[in-house]
């Protein structure tokens, strides 16, 4: 079940505004229903949004996007159509009903931060749980962790007038942290954060988020913010939704020509990850096998490296062949591995960030999840960024497709994250 | 020329007998509430000046004083002494403790009037919409005016002096209560909304304290109104600087008009002075904010965040 579902949401500005859904329908433009004093601020947006998932609303200023975030926890009323918050549907509730929602299962982070400027730090951080009636020493305790969570541990007694920008949004993320919904709507909440500022909170919300597996509704104009932090965004222009797609799909298959033109300036080295070019190694070595192996897989599949893995699929090491014909001339049964540490990397570090990494290094740069197993291999990154604008690997083999000992079933993602 | 006498296919429109007849039907429909109010009025008012008269001047001066050290700053206390020194050497402290007696309680009363109405109408156009006209008529009323029917409601003395002062103060209670409120900003009450705060949540923890500085601010003109308007009170008999004044007209005695009048604005600097101390972040010069910034600094954490 999707966490959040909107289907068919209109919200039209002025007066009488049903009349404008149905002259919408009927296919009347935007400008006609502007003459007729009605401003149609989100038109027929649907969308769904899965637990766990960052869902990035996208388009410029007067787009619609406030207005979109706005009708999900009904701070307006949609003029038509229908939300649906972890099956409830909350266009039918009454004031009470509303209240719960918002205070059980959806919680909001604003551009401006909206910190009550009477309250100390650690007072605004439990706004949420003051409102639901819950004692004071307890909702501390709650808002002192969340301070904590996004790096203010200490400051919850002084006030929202001594913290810098950055550091007042972190209240505002820790306010929404504390109140304990599954659903976080963030309505350009790093769009007043200078740069740097605003690509640390993106990072800490990113890592939040796989920490917490927290739903978030993020709205944006930044399309490089958007790229970064969304799992899926949705495209926004004059109130209606164009596309709705990863990163990568909207950069390679935009439906149409304005997101077409909306995403030609976005610089992909800083939007592709790993994830979107790296290979599946065409072979891979067990690691108790010895020269003679390497040897032959080597010189079947015309290789010049091979990589050595282990059996829980955690890297052993990397084999050049001139290494490999000597070990065979010599008769030694030990691989000869590449002395020197390989460069490691995780399938969302940015392509920006690769070209550095590799550039120091002979050996190909090494994709790990986690755990440190291994999900692919990008074998010459200077030659992508050759490319330049290159496109991402269309899809390399599958491990399971390698033809030696290795463990089978690995599943691995190409999907942007 | 005489009124009469313009040509005019506008036929006369009696709004005065209106009035007249008006106030008759008033006033024998609702004596008795009239007179309780009175009661309880003038019950008030003359407890406060027997109050505020039983504390020896000297004792009262310093007490005011340090009043405005707490609020603003020694120099406003050293000045306030000095002023109010002088009231006292130029014989008029009955007089001014009579009339800021009054001040008091019609601020009092205004304020108690003006805030609730004031945070219907931010809450809702429709009150809003009617208030203000309400608003406008009572402010462009000549204050005199309002002496008239309270004079006939509740004779001479103090308690229609008190009530014409009160309905004179009021409106910038009112409008800037509602300014006060619809002004803070929309963020931080939605901010209150998407945390599922009531609308009374919202209210106290939200737009009351954040429109507290412009609320201060109209109840600072509150009672720079009540003021001038006590003063006024004098001619309806209500004992005070005002009915100094008022002897002072009546027998060309520049002298005594003089000396009434500069207490009157001795009272009216230390009364502003002072309030707005109290609606503005406060001057950092005061005892108040020396004491909270202590507090503060104490609470401060040993620890920066990155
Ligand atoms: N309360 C309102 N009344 C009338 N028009 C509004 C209101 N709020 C927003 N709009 C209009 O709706 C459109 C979308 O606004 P908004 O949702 O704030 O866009 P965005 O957040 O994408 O910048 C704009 O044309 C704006 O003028
Ligand atoms: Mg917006």
């Amino acid at each position: 079940m999707p966490a959040l579902e909107a289907d068919g949401v209109f919200k039209i500005f002025g007066r009488r505004p049903e009349r404008g859904v149905r002259a919408l329908r009927e296919g009347r433009t935007r400008e006609e229903l502007r003459s007729r004093g009605l401003t149609p601020a989100v038109i027929d947006a649907t969308f769904s949004v899965d637990p766990g998932e960052i869902f990035v609303v996208m388009g410029l200023s007067g787009s619609g996007k406030s207005t979109l975030i706005r009708t999900v926890n009904r701070l307006l009323d949609p003029t038509a159509g229908t939300v649906v918050i972890d099956g409830t549907d909350i266009s039918s509730l009454d004031a009470v009903g509303l209240r719960r929602v918002r205070r059980e299962k959806i919680s909001m982070v604003f551009q401006h931060f909206a910190l009550l400027p009477h309250r100390t730090v650690g007072e605004n951080a439990a706004y949420g749980l003051q409102v639901q009636g819950m004692n004071s020493s307890d909702r501390r305790a709650r808002a002192e962790q969340a301070l904590d969570m996004v790096g203010l541990k200490g400051w919850g007694a002084s006030m929202p007038s001594e913290l810098s920008g950055g550091m007042r949004q972190r209240v505002g993320l820790a306010r929404a942290l504390a109140a304990g919904t599954d659903i976080m709507l963030m309505d350009e909440a790093f769009s007043a954060l200078d740069p740097l500022i605003r690509r640390e909170m993106q990072d800490q919300l990113i890592d939040l988020q796989q920490r917490l597996d927290k739903t978030i509704l993020f709205i944006t104009h930044d399309l490089n913010e958007a790229m970064r932090l969304g799992d899926r965004i949705a495209m926004m222009r004059d109130g209606r939704i164009e596309q709705i797609g990863t990163a990568e799909q909207i950069l390679n298959n935009p439906v149409n020509n304005y997101v077409a033109e909306f995403v030609q300036d976005v610089d992909r080295t800083r939007v592709l990850t790993a994830a979107n070019v790296m290979e599946q190694p065409v072979a891979v070595l067990g690691s108790t096998s010895g020269p003679q192996a390497a040897h032959k897989l080597m010189r079947e599949h015309q290789l010049a490296w091979l990589l050595v893995v282990n059996r829980d699929r955690t890297v052993h090491g990397l084999v050049w062949s001139h290494d490999v014909a000597a070990a065979v001339r010599e008769g030694t049964d030990v691989l000869p591995l590449h002395r020197a540490e390989l460069p490691y990397t995780s399938p969302d570090t940015t392509l920006s960030d690769l070209f550095t990494q590799a550039a120091s290094s002979p050996a190909p740069l090494v994709v790990r999840d986690e755990d440190q197993r291994l999900v692919g291999v990008i074998p010459d990154v200077t030659l992508l960024a050759a490319m330049g604008n290159g496109q991402s690997n269309g899809n390399g083999q599958t491990l399971e497709n390698v033809p030696v000992g290795i463990p089978a079933g690995v599943d691995h993602g190409t999907e942007v994250r | 020329m005489n009124e009469e006498e313009l040509t005019t296919v506008i036929p006369g429109v009696a709004v005065g007998d209106w009035v007249d007849q008006g106030v008759d039907w008033l006033n024998s429909t609702f004596r008795e509430i009239f007179r309780a109010i009175g009661d309880v009025l003038g019950t008030l008012i003359n407890g406060l000046i027997d109050v505020m008269l039983l504390v020896p001047p000297d004792v009262m001066i310093v007490a005011l004083a340090l009043l405005g050290l707490l609020l603003r700053s020694w120099q406003f206390a050293v000045g306030s002494a000095l002023t109010l020194a002088l009231i006292v050497a130029m014989g008029m402290w009955i007089p001014a403790m009579q009339t800021l007696a009054l001040v008091v309680i019609a601020t009092a009363a205004a304020v108690l009037i003006a805030v609730p109405i004031g945070i219907l109408a931010a809450r809702n156009n429709l009150v809003s919409n009617l208030v203000r006209p309400v608003l406008d008529f009572m402010q462009t009323m000549p204050a005199f005016v309002y002496l008239i029917p309270a004079i006939l409601f509740f004779s001479i003395g103090y308690v229609p002096g008190v009530l014409s002062t009160i309905v004179f103060a009021l409106p910038p209670g009112v409008r800037l209560t509602e300014l006060g409120i619809r002004q803070v900003d929309a963020e931080t009450v939605e901010a209150g909304q998407a945390f599922g705060a009531t609308p009374r949540q919202i209210l106290r923890g939200i737009q009351l304290p954040l429109a507290v500085p412009t609320i201060m601010a109209g109840i600072n003109q509150v009672i720079m109104l009540a003021l001038s308007m006590a003063v006024i009170a004098g001619m309806v008999g209500a004992d005070g600087l005002g009915k100094k004044v008022v002897e002072s007209i009546a027998t060309l005695n520049i002298g005594l008009g003089a000396e009434a009048g500069l207490s009157v604005v001795v009272l009216a600097i230390y009364l502003d002075r002072l309030t707005a101390a109290v609606g503005g972040s406060g001057s950092d010069k005061s005892l108040r904010s020396l004491i909270r910034r202590n507090t503060t600094a104490r609470r401060q954490p040993s620890t920066t965040a990155s």
